[in-house]
């Protein structure tokens, strides 16, 4: 007999549908008002911190659910934003400047189904308010930065190889570096030299014979590019984890641009100063021999600066920079040979020369990291832009150990954590090209609550609308389509929550509700299929298998080009069109499952395998 | 219940000179639109600033743009938005203010000179550069998935049904666009994300009606070509009816409920469905007969056959 249920495809039907159901199931539980407090700068959250912050909020009468120390910060859940609130005034009198508190919503699943990996949908910014920044980096004045050193560089060689040239100059405008000679015999010595220093430089002779114009090749221009971008996203996510931000997002996009999302931020002067801020790095001995009591008392030593250290220490510094930030290629966290925590330095060639003729008589000797930001102030200069204020402090300072080279090490550092800490910031220090906000989008509170709602009250219509229509018009066989639809919609919610990278959005929403509209399209094809074959006369049986089996090609070649446009809308969309192709491209594929698979099974089980006069379609 | 029940297939080809005149007509009326009234590019694509900020009390839009001009932005446009609450204010690019700190100074401005404390609802700012990239990407992005819709068709039926839908495809976007121009509605990013679905959608409409005409060939011996795709078009008339009903239900919905920033996205498709609908019963179809589809072209051999085409049934 035709239309009976293989096993596996209950096993199947059955077996999505729960998966889904118990991955859709956190969007369910409603989200606690939480704070989230982590320790500035890499440093960790003791235990004790936790058991005081938790007493202080029960002597305020403050009614925290749960007060936990997870991956070294501490989380506090509550009933209201009111006791959040005021948790955090708390929290922050209490700890002082060394934490940092954040305020977000922390979904309340049950324990059972986070321990199977089961989280709620990611939310848009569009859904849960929030700023997004796109920040282009300016890879000209990364360029123009290394045809500088190039100059620099160049002079040195070409005086080493006794090489006589009349000048050196950067010509950025063509971004190469023009070198002008008195003889030709001068020219191809020069060129000769430099190509054996380095194999990355394209060489072209002026006009004149006497000009050699020295270009970049494109390998090291990527490289540039690539190293400025890196380098740009490293600091931003650094200077992203001191703003306090629940989940922050600092990602690159394309070969220039950085996105940064910031989600429940609504002070946005506060988070663009943070991510305008630009970085240095200086090397200097320290004034051992200067009086440290004196300087205090504003007696300075003539050679010297006062400075103070991140845990506000002073410390006397001389004047003369040993070496500068700029010339750090690469900075690593590792361990020494007794595992204590360490930084490897790389520096380029003219740094290692520096930094080599610098420590040769200063052995023994301390030399300490300087740290610079200029961060914008809170007044606005002449062009309407804010003042940047110089902010120096010592990050750092060990004892020179021998003469050091190209490759150092710095150790003496407390904790693995602050090592890489270091790391990061001595990576931070030379920043090479500037960074641009060219794209700003905030999201207040209140707007992405309205926009759920709205959402939720659209698909919920929506789907009503539908569900009424195909019962009116297919009867039984419509109900058969609607438990589909449903069943679509838990499918849906289910991989959306399960895919990490799947956001819902506002349009995404719309996306929902749309596919909510066109799903019900396979299921028409079927039906209308399986009235034409009983029109002709053919029996139940076959006209429920043949009207399948007819409208699959179709269902299949209709739908794989409509997710062929979901996949060009992916590719070039950005943040709520992306989240729209998602849900366009997820919702094709199950209401497929739905439409097909499901109904064959519920549609095989009513009717299938008997002797039936007439179907109620 | 059934929408339609016809004992004989309409002749829909007989007035396909008729749809020809008319879309040639409208495609032309949407081109000359856009050239003469342009199309008016949302923020996502002129780049700018937008701020929208909610009030207690119904806004006074004259002290609001009274205090924008106060405070150096004597172009912003400021009009409500949804509702009396809510105002919008549009910023265009200036190249002598530093366009970065646009959206806090305006609420700075709103918050010190207005009677009660405004609420910021969202600022959006675009820089010049990425609206011009959006245009671009934007329209590669529409060319990519015709392309890829036309390599598709034609490795799946024929080449002349691809032409047929790609051309259908086209005329939708082309007029959607055309009613964006005439209307002036603001063209945003959510609306080129309608139309690049409206493709998604028209194409399945299209490959439905196709579907049907091949197997029609194969079915109707003795028809001439006109008649083959008449019984075609009517015998999945039912079918575009009802999709075509079901998804307009939801866009009314999503118009009316999904709120202001979804109200674009909404009437874009809205719009294109119905003109999707019939481009792909009279475009696609009339184009192909008119370009000569034969009963040759479409049989020898089966781009399905029987046999694969039951396996891949459930």
């Amino acid at each position: 007999m035709l239309n009976k249920n293989p096993a596996w495809r209950y096993v199947l039907v059955i077996g999505m549908l729960l998966l889904a159901l118990v991955y859709a199931l956190p969007n369910l539980y409603p989200e606690d008002p939480a704070l989230n407090i982590s320790a500035t700068r890499g440093g960790t959250v003791a235990e004790q911190t936790r058991s005081q912050l938790e007493q202080s909020f029960r002597a305020a009468n403050i009614a925290a659910k749960s007060v936990v120390l997870e991956e070294g910060q501490i989380r506090a859940r509550f009933n209201s934003t009111e006791d959040q609130l005021q948790a955090r005034e708390i929290a922050n009198q209490q700890l002082g400047a060394n934490f940092i508190t954040a305020l977000n919503l922390t979904p309340a699943t049950p324990d059972w189904l986070s321990a199977i990996g089961a989280t709620p949908m990611n939310l848009g910014l569009d859904l849960r308010g929030g700023v997004h920044f796109l920040l282009a980096v300016d890879m000209k004045a990364a360029l123009d930065k290394n045809l500088n050193d190039l100059v620099q560089t160049f002079r040195a060689d070409l005086r080493e190889d006794k090489i006589r040239y009349r000048t050196v100059q950067a010509d950025i405008d063509h971004s190469q570096v023009q070198i002008t000679f008195r003889s030709t015999g001068d020219i191809v010595a020069a060129e000769a030299a430099l190509r054996k220093r380095d194999r990355e430089l394209v060489f072209t002779t002026g006009s004149d014979n006497l000009t050699l114009l020295v270009g970049l090749s494109e390998i090291r221009l990527k490289e540039i590019r690539e190293y400025a971008l890196e380098q740009n996203i490293t600091i931003i996510r650094n200077r992203v984890n001191e703003i306090g931000v629940a989940e922050p997002l600092v990602q690159r996009q394309g070969t220039d641009r950085i996105v940064v999302q910031l989600p429940g931020v609504q002070d946005t002067a506060q988070a663009k100063e943070i991510l305008g801020a630009t970085a240095s790095l200086e090397f200097r001995l320290v004034d051992t021999d200067g009086d440290l009591a004196a300087a205090l008392e504003g007696r300075v030593p003539p050679n010297s600066e006062l400075y103070y250290s991140r845990d506000g220490r002073p410390v006397l510094l001389e004047k003369r920079i040993m070496l500068t930030g700029d010339h750090i290629t690469g900075a690593s966290s590792g361990y020494d040979e007794y595992s204590r925590p360490q930084v490897n330095i790389k520096l380029d060639a003219k740094g290692g020369t520096l930094l080599s003729a610098s420590t040769k008589d200063t052995i023994g000797r301390r030399m300490a990291s300087v740290f610079i930001e200029y961060k914008p102030g809170t007044e606005t200069g002449a062009d309407g832009n804010p003042v940047l204020i110089k902010q120096q402090e010592v990050i750092n300072d060990a004892t020179i150990q021998a003469r050091l080279g190209r490759d150092f090490v710095i150790t003496g550092i407390d904790s693995p954590a602050e090592a890489q800490n270091l790391a990061t910031l001595l990576r931070a220090g030379a920043l090479i090209a500037p960074i641009q906000i060219i794209e700003e989008r905030t999201i207040g509170p209140s707007l992405g609550k309205e926009n759920i709602e709205l959402g939720i009250t659209a698909i919920q219509w929506g789907m009503a609308a539908v569900l009424l229509f195909m019962a009116l018009y297919y009867k039984a066989f419509g109900m058969v389509a609607n438990v589909a639809l449903v069943a679509n919609l838990v499918l849906m919610v289910g991989m959306m929550s399960l895919i990490p990278g799947a956001t819902l959005t506002l349009p995404g929403m719309a996306g929902i509700v749309l596919t909510v509209g066109m799903a019900v399209d396979a299921n028409v094809l079927i039906f209308e299929r399986i009235r034409e074959e009983l029109l002709e006369g053919r029996s139940v049986q076959q006209a429920i298998h043949h009207g399948y089996d007819r409208a699959f090609a179709t269902i299949a070649d209709s739908n794989i080009t409509t997710l062929l446009v979901a996949l060009v809308l992916f590719g070039i969309g950005t943040g709520p069109v992306k989240g729209f192709a998602v849900t366009l491209a997820i919702g094709i594929l199950t209401s497929i499952f739905t439409a097909v698979v499901g109904t064959r099974l519920l549609v095989n089980l009513i009717w299938g395998g008997r002797r039936v006069q007439s179907l109620p379609i | 219940m059934q929408v339609f029940n016809f004992a004989k297939p309409l002749n829909f080809m007989r007035l396909k000179w008729a749809a020809v005149v008319l879309s040639t007509f409208l495609v032309l009326g949407s081109f000359t639109s856009i050239a003469i009234n342009g199309i008016n590019w949302g923020l996502d694509f002129t780049g700018g600033t937008v701020i929208e900020v909610g009030f207690a009390k119904p806004a006074d839009l004259v002290a609001v743009r009274q205090t924008l001009t106060d405070a150096g932005y004597e172009d912003a446009v400021v009009q409500l938005f949804g509702t009396s609450r809510d105002v919008l204010i549009r910023i265009p690019l200036r190249p002598d203010i530093a366009q970065a700190v646009v959206g806090d100074t305006v609420l700075q401005a709103l918050n010190s000179q207005q009677a009660e404390a405004v609420t910021m609802r969202r600022v959006e700012f675009v820089g010049p550069s990425v609206g011009e990239e959006l245009k671009q990407d934007g329209g590669l992005a529409m060319l990519m998935a015709l392309l890829g819709i036309l390599a598709y068709v034609a490795m799946r039926f024929e080449w002349r049904l691809s032409v047929g839908a790609v051309a259908s495809l086209a005329h939708d976007v082309i007029l959607t666009l055309g009613l964006f121009s005439v209307l002036q509605l603001e063209f945003d990013l959510t609306v080129l994300a309608a139309i690049l679905a409206l493709i998604g959608y028209s194409i399945n409409d299209t490959i439905v009606v196709f579907d049907r005409i091949r197997e029609s060939f194969r079915k109707l011996r003795e028809a001439t070509v006109a008649e083959t795709i008449n019984d075609a078009i009517t015998s999945t008339l039912n079918r575009t009816v009802i999709t075509s009903l079901t998804t307009v239900l939801v866009l009314v919905v999503l118009f009316y409920m999904g709120g202001a920033l979804i109200h674009g996205f909404a009437t874009a498709l809205l719009f294109g469905i119905a003109i999707g609908t019939y481009s792909s019963v009279y475009v696609a179809s009339a184009i192909a007969e008119i370009l000569g589809i034969s009963r040759e072209d479409m049989l020898p051999p089966p781009p399905v056959d029987k046999e694969s085409e039951g396996t891949g049934a459930f």
